[in-house]
């Protein structure tokens, strides 16, 4: 199955009327099967909602998403979703949320066991099977959500900010596994972020969000191979560049704020 | 024993201590309050078997069993276990339906908040004139009094699952029947749990008035008959043998639920 995303003529208002919110405006885009690109922007950029339509979540008012070619109507799981949130299933152990794909997809009890030890294999969770979510950490939590969608192997990975809410270290770690997963089979991966580093360390490519409503500012190759190091001139002359283009839309966001409630 | 325990003792010893002496001086005449001496040899004795062991006769078990007093908290418990699983059997489907349907949960909520604030003992002479005597009205009065704590908070349970959720289990492609039953339903757990409490311990008070008023054996029963002979230190030893039992049922379902909730992060954190 192909996993080539695109977006075409993507528009998203919430509320309608004069109230409505425009979080989309025509937006249209490419992500070639196994590219690993990034969507950057401060708050309110429709970044997340970009994210949303392409996993079936928030229906678009115009335009249209497709995703190997079919166009994509409802959450599905060859769309892997990881959540800032995590979204584990406290109520359920390690082992038994990275099954729950498998076992919603009917796979057979021996073959889903397989899996499962394959991939705590692969994410350093093999001592943690049956341990519950509250028992770890949110680097830990964060793993097994990854694990959950890779046990269903879905050509295309949407992370929505995976690891906005881990510290730095954790966070770097993270960023190297995740990087060492997609070497490894090459899953197209739309990562929201608004670490404009992050989003240097890892994309090939990186799409700068306007300040509502979004649109794309900017559409950023990022030329270095990797690994790729963050003290490096060439990493800090990007990130200055890609810096003063988000800091224009972040100072839109703040005198939006200032000025009237936020709703996002 | 620790001192802080010791402390801890020292309060209700002594408020016996002056008890007892208050009764044994005459201070307070014994038919008001007899002294815990007295009271604790009636417990005893209503403890024992009415006839010696006859293994012939009946098991062990059911003659330890055989005395006043255990065959009353036998009978309280019973109507206890019936009622509740009654009313919890009908109120977590019914509050499970109501919570995941926003149609039948606004076609039926307003009844429900008029129905909910009626005490389950407001019932009981309805309950008399519709079932007459004996355990049918004490079992709807309990199972009353364990439906409304129950529904409510099965209905809060399910309305209250977090979305991310449910998104999740969407995109991990969960149909509606698996979405309901792995991840709603456990979601809602822990509400569910809590309503069942609440709903035994209320069908564990309604069970005791409605002995007292519909039937011939339990507790409630027991000590209403104590009274009509002036037998406080029957009644007052009903009483502890209520607690005890109450104790006992509250401790049983806690740990229930510590088992069934130890994915929970509030029982550890």
């Amino acid at each position: 199955m192909s996993a080539e995303i695109v977006v075409t003529n993507a528009v998203k208002v919430f509320g309608s009327g004069a109230a409505g919110v425009p979080a989309l405006q025509d937006i249209t885009a490419t992500v070639p099967e196994g590219q690993f690109l990034c969507l950057l922007g401060p708050s309110g950029c429709g970044k997340s909602t970009l994210l949303n339509a392409m996993a079936g979540f928030t229906p678009l008012s115009a335009g249209t998403i497709s995703v190997g070619g079919r166009p994509v109507r409802e959450p599905g799981p060859d769309r892997g979703m990881v959540f800032q949130e995590y979204a584990l299933f406290p109520w359920m152990s390690v082992e038994d949320n990275i099954r729950f794909g498998l076992d919603v997809k009917g796979v057979p009890k021996a073959q889903a066991e397989a899996t499962v030890a394959r991939i705590t294999d692969k994410l350093g969770l093999a001592d943690f099977r049956t341990r519950y979510p509250k028992d770890l950490s949110g680097g830990m939590r964060q793993r097994v959500a990854i694990a959950r969608i890779l046990a269903l192997d879905p050509p295309v990975m949407l992370m929505d900010e995976p690891f906005g809410a881990l510290d730095a270290l954790t966070r770097r770690t993270l960023q190297d596994e995740l990087l060492r997963i997609w070497a490894e089979d090459r899953k197209t991966i739309v990562f929201v972020t608004h670490s404009i580093e992050e989003a240097i360390y890892l994309a090939d490519r990186i799409l700068v969000m306007t300040y509502r409503p979004g649109r794309i500012k900017r559409d950023v190759t990022v030329p270095m191979p990797r690994p790729r190091d963050p003290a490096s001139a060439e990493f800090n002359a990007i990130k200055r560049e890609l810096g003063q283009l988000v800091m224009e839309e972040q100072a839109r966001f703040t005198d939006a704020e200032l000025h009237a409630p936020a709703v996002d | 024993m620790t001192l802080s325990s010791f402390r801890g003792v020292l309060v209700p010893l002594g408020l016996l201590l002056l008890w007892e002496v208050l009764s044994r001086t005459g201070a307070v005449s014994p038919v008001v309050l007899p002294p815990p001496s007295a009271v604790a040899v009636k417990w005893w004795a209503g403890l024992q078997p009415a006839l010696p062991y006859d293994p012939g006769q009946e098991s062990y078990l059911s003659w330890l069993f055989s005395g006043e007093m255990p065959h009353d908290a036998v009978s309280s418990l019973g109507r206890v276990l019936a009622g509740f699983a009654l009313g919890a059997g009908l109120a977590v489907p019914i509050g499970l339906m109501l919570g995941t349907s926003d149609g039948l949960y606004s076609l039926f909520n307003p009844l429900l908040q008029v129905l909910r604030p009626i005490p389950p003992i407001a019932y009981i002479p309805l309950a008399i004139v519709w079932f007459g005597l004996g355990n049918p009205p004490a079992l709807f009065l309990i199972a009353l009094g364990t439906f409304f704590p129950v529904l409510v908070n099965t209905i809060a349970g399910v309305r209250q699952v977090d979305s991310i959720y449910i998104r999740a289990a969407r995109n991990l492609g969960a149909g509606r029947w698996t979405m309901f039953r792995r991840v709603i339903l456990p979601a809602a757990s822990p509400f569910v749990l809590a309503g069942m409490r609440i709903g035994i311990g209320t069908a564990f008070i309604v069970v005791i008035v409605a002995e007292m008023i519909a039937v011939s054996d339990g507790l409630g029963y027991r000590i209403l008959e104590a009274r009509e002979y002036m037998w406080s230190d029957k009644i007052i030893g009903g009483m502890l043998t209520i607690g005890i039992l109450g104790l006992i049922i509250d401790g049983a379902m806690s740990r229930l639920n510590d088992h069934l909730l130890r994915w929970h992060r509030g029982l550890e954190r």
